[in-house]
């Protein structure tokens, strides 16, 4: 292993400084919403203590370990400790800090290599060559998959493959950049122009998605403005500690949109837009993309946001529904945009909306946790389910592509009857039935 | 501590309840308390009594020291390691036994979280008093053991007027059980009630028996905002005088209201000098007329602005940003030390003007609020313990506001405990026949002095070595 010192030293070099690290009064206030501290019992799984093992590495006073290592990749990242805690610590970048390290340090699982150097460093930089990936996973899961699942074959060889294999998504039948225009406009008058991210996933494995979050655009009045050619926001990469290669993605986008007007850039992927809002922090001492950056982000909005701001002009028909909602963090800790969707359910005429309890806790997807630590990213699931059970709703409502697939394969996993939707398709059903 | 001796502990507890890696260790050698802290030799969750017991044994024949702790959210230090300790965590402890409805008394363990257990007995109509601002995360031994206050002190007092009995593995490793659900016993000396406050030094809890009441129907949420400190604490001397008993009288001043303000964005009022928030709760028309006639007095007192909460909504809200003062003014600076001043009600108005006087004397800032009800105030100091020069300031400036706290007939601590933080001036509030008394009871139960040694009071000759004091104490790593 490297010299311990220079590896503090540097982690040192990326935290912001001192302050930060010093700013945690270990109250521990936080340890109440921390699912991981929730699992364990354990200091050390807790925000609180994985601050207090960081300031430590930091200092100096103790070396990266396996504990170590192990302890900041439990961490779901979450984020739920960051909007509990009163003292304003900015856990996130702390311990985002301590992953670079560790992976600098030659500390990583084999199962989180190979995830990345598979879909990170390949699929997911170009638009093409995932779309090409993604028809021959979409034949794979069509014919071959369905043969390996029903013959059981798969389980006999490594049973957690198979369960992993549930949990990521099916890819779509067609993408939805193949079918939402460039430039897509209202049945009306153009109210609003707003640019639309297709994202990488959501694009091939939710097509679906995309395509309602357009209609739902256009029923309100706005030109809605896909760019080709556009990429990957770069957070995928950013949470993997690839800072270098989620700038790259970032640039390539901001000059891809540069080339249009709009007014709000208009996100359905709480990962996505909760990244892209962080545009301008993220090139804040670039000397060409600085200002280009800082007012790209200031116009992110989720679709939720956006449609609050809008709200007198949004007709909702009426929808005989009994739904519940997920916050996915990085809508509700990441962005705080929690108030917005509920809001949005209350206009809804007929709709009845169950508060879930806990709703802000984590489902347990956070990116490739679910693969990576997969027997922890069941039992943090396996609750959030049983509290959906609880609501007796019909549909649970969630805004983040990861958070879908994780509840709809926790749906079928322990047996709970409801069915998971993106909040736009909600509002398109309810916008067709509009009278306006 | 011997590798020997770590063998030993490893058996009694299980390999999967025994840790000792540095990062364990690490991550028990804090709790809320600031500056304090020292690694534990070994960290370990016990599984039943039995084992708790065979701890005792062990820990009195090697000999090695045990400190036991809750959720480690106390703020005098009481659950920090001391010299070769090992910790016992009761968090895992979590089950709430029994809820009696017939007698309304409630078995927990002692791991169960405050805020779950009383979301628990609410739903069953039924009311769990005692309320500290860490109450999501706080467990009942820890409360019971510092006996913890809160929000509600004012009208329905601390943990201790809800314990009615415990059970409890004294240091030489035998069970007591005290109380039981009789709502009256005189049998024998009160060992129920010198239980609640002894601090984690006089055996360790593992039942409790808890008293519930009846829920309260109504509640009214006032908000009063002044423009002078000093009439808000008129207007809670007015009130006490009245003979009004609010459910709760909490007091803000400027810096928290800003802090809070800045954590969670509800509208406070960022220029008042301070701000009340007050609730009156019950059944029936008193309530309103009760919070009516307080109005009144807050807008004699010159109060700004007195409005009341729409909804039980905003009244939480509220409270749970009331709750999070002590934290929020860490957005300042990164130390805050916290002090639990009490003084006899009527005196607030003076021990205001003294904290502005020490804050002024000793160039240090504080951050003030507190349950001003009970005259309970936790002047907060915004510092930086990487300071040494301020964080001496910071020291004598309390120095100076305990003893005007004591000239006043106030004691060092209303509801925190003295633990580490506060042992230096017990001898001041408690005399020297009351610090002898308690030594030599502690000397009776524990001749040993195993169980969280130094707490409280040290014991003379000094026995327990070396306490943690700060930072720099801390022993170098042998791994
Ligand atoms: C943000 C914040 C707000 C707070 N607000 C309040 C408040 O309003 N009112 C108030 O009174 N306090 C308050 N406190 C202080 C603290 O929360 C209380 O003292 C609480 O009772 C501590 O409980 P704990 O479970 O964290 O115990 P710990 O901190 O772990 O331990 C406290 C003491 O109890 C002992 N102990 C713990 N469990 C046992 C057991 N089973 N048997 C024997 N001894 C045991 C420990 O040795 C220690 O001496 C606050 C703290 C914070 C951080
Ligand atoms: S992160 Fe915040 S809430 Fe958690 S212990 Fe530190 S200061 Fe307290
Ligand atoms: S980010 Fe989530 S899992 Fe990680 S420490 Fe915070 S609350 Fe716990």
């Amino acid at each position: 292993m490297k010299d311990s010192k220079i590896i503090n030293e540097r982690l040192r070099g990326i935290l912001p400084d001192d302050d930060v690290l010093s700013q945690c009064i270990h109250c521990g206030m936080c340890l109440a919403v921390c699912p991981t501290y929730e699992l364990t019992k354990l200091e050390r799984s807790s925000p609180r203590g994985r601050i207090k093992l960081i300031k430590s590495v930091a200092r100096g006073e103790i070396e990266m370990t396996k504990t170590f290592s192990y302890e900041m990749n439990f961490c779901l990242d979450c984020q739920a400790c960051e909007t509990a805690c009163p003292a304003g610590v900015k856990y996130g970048s702390m311990v985002e800090a301590a992953r670079v390290e560790l992976v600098s340090a030659g500390f990583i699982s084999p199962a989180g290599r190979l995830i990345k150097r598979f879909t990170l460093g390949y699929l997911f930089k170009s638009h093409g060559r995932l779309k090409a990936a993604s028809r021959l996973l979409y034949f794979y899961q069509k014919s071959l998959k369905r043969f390996l699942h029903a013959s059981g074959i798969l389980r006999f060889i490594f049973p957690k493959l198979a369960e992993i294999d549930k949990l990521s998504p099916s890819v779509s039948k067609v993408f939805s950049d193949d079918i939402i225009p460039e430039i897509d406009n209202p049945a009306g008058e153009i109210k609003y122009k707003t640019a639309f991210l297709s994202g990488c996933l959501m694009n091939v494995m939710f097509a679906e998605m995309n395509i309602d979050t357009v209609e739902v655009l256009k029923k309100i009045g706005c030109q809605v403005i896909t760019p080709k050619g556009q990429v990957c926001c770069g957070s995928l990469h950013a949470h993997n500690g690839d800072f270098d290669t989620a700038r790259e993605l970032a640039k390539k986008n901001l000059d891809i949109f540069s080339k249009f007007e709009f007014d709000f850039m208009v996100s359905n992927s709480a990962g996505c837009g909760a990244f892209m809002k962080e545009y301008g922090h993220l090139f804040k001492d670039d000397p060409v993309y600085a200002e280009k950056a800082e007012k790209f982000s200031e116009r992110v909005k989720d679709l939720t946001e956006f449609m609050v701001l809008v709200k007198k002009e949004i007709h909702f028909g009426e929808l005989k529904e009994n739904i519940t909602y997920h916050d996915a963090c990085h809508l509700a800790h990441t962005q705080k945009v929690v108030n917005q969707p509920r809001e949005l359910f209350d206009e809804i005429p007929g709709l009845t909306h169950v508060p879930l309890e806990e709703s802000t806790w984590c489902c347990g997807s956070a990116g490739t946790y679910n693969i990576v630590q997969y027997e922890a990213s069941m039992q943090i699931l396996k609750r959030k389910m049983e509290n959906i059970r609880a609501t007796g709703a019909e549909i649970v409502l969630t805004g983040n592509p990861g958070c879908y697939q994780q509840l709809k394969y926790g749906a079928e996993k322990f047996g709970v009857n409801v069915k998971v939707e993106h909040p736009a398709t909600l509002f398109n059903k309810s916008l067709d039935k509009s009278k306006k | 501590m011997d590798d020997s001796v770590k063998l030993q502990i490893k058996k009694i507890v299980g390999n999967a309840n025994y840790f000792d890696s540095d990062e364990d260790r690490l991550c028990y050698s804090y709790d809320g308390t600031p500056i304090y802290q020292q690694l534990p030799e070994a960290v370990v969750f016990p599984q039943d009594q039995e084992q708790i017991s065979e701890l005792f044994k062990l820990a009195n024949s090697v000999p090695f020291n045990i400190v036991p702790r809750g959720a480690g959210t106390g703020l005098s230090g009481g659950s920090i390691p001391v010299e070769n300790s090992i910790v016992i965590v009761l968090t895992k402890w979590n089950r709430i036994l029994e809820i009696d409805s017939g007698n309304l008394t409630a078995w927990v363990e002692p791991g169960v979280i405050t805020g779950h257990f009383q979301k628990e007995v609410e739903k069953r109509g039924l009311f769990y008093p005692p309320d500290p601002g860490s109450l999501n995360v706080c467990t009942i031994g820890g409360n019971v053991a510092n006996n913890a206050g809160g929000l509600r002190g004012l009208k329905y007092g601390v943990t201790k007027n809800y314990v009615l009995g415990a059970e409890m593995i004294l240091p030489d490793g035998t069970l007591l059980k005290t109380g039981g659900k009789n709502l009256k016993d005189v049998a024998g000396y009160n060992l129920r009630d010198f239980i609640v406050g002894s601090e984690g030094t006089i055996g360790i809890i593992t039942k409790v028996l808890l008293k519930l009441i009846p829920a309260p129907l109504l509640s009214v949420t006032i908000l009063a905002y002044f423009d002078k400190l000093i009439d808000s604490a008129k207007a809670v001397s007015g009130i006490i005088s009245s003979h009004l008993t609010p459910a709760m009288m909490e007091f803000l001043d400027n810096t928290t209201i800003n802090c809070v303000e800045d954590f969670t964005g509800i509208g406070l009022p960022r220029n008042s000098a301070a701000m009340l928030l007050i609730e009156f709760d019950g059944r029936g028309s008193a309530v309103s007329e009760d919070a009516e006639s307080a109005v009144n007095i807050l807008k004699k007192n010159n109060a700004s602005v007195v409005k009341t909460a729409t909804d039980i909504k905003e009244s939480n809200s509220l409270k749970s940003a009331r709750r999070s003062a002590f934290s929020a003014l860490a957005r300042r600076r990164p130390t805050t030390i916290l002090e639990d001043a009490t003084v006899p009600r009527s005196e607030l108005p003076v021990i205001m003007e003294k904290i502005n006087e020490a804050a002024v004397k000793y160039g240090v800032v504080f951050g003030n609020f507190g349950h001003a009800g009970d005259g309970n105030l936790h002047p907060t100091c915004l510092t930086d313990e990487r300071d040494k020069q301020e964080i001496n300031n910071a020291h004598r400036a309390f120095e100076f506001i305990f003893n005007e706290t004591i000239k006043l007939g106030g004691t060092i601590t209303g509801e925190h405990g003295t633990g580490l933080a506060k042992k230096q001036f017990l001898e001041q509030v408690a005399g020297i026949p009351g610090i002898e008394m308690m030594k030599k009871i502690k000397a009776v139960i524990d001749p040993g002095n195993i169980l969280n040694p130094g707490k409280i009071f040290s014991i003379s000759p000094r026995c327990e070595g070396s306490l943690p004091l700060n930072r720099e104490q801390i022993g170098n790593f042998k791994g």
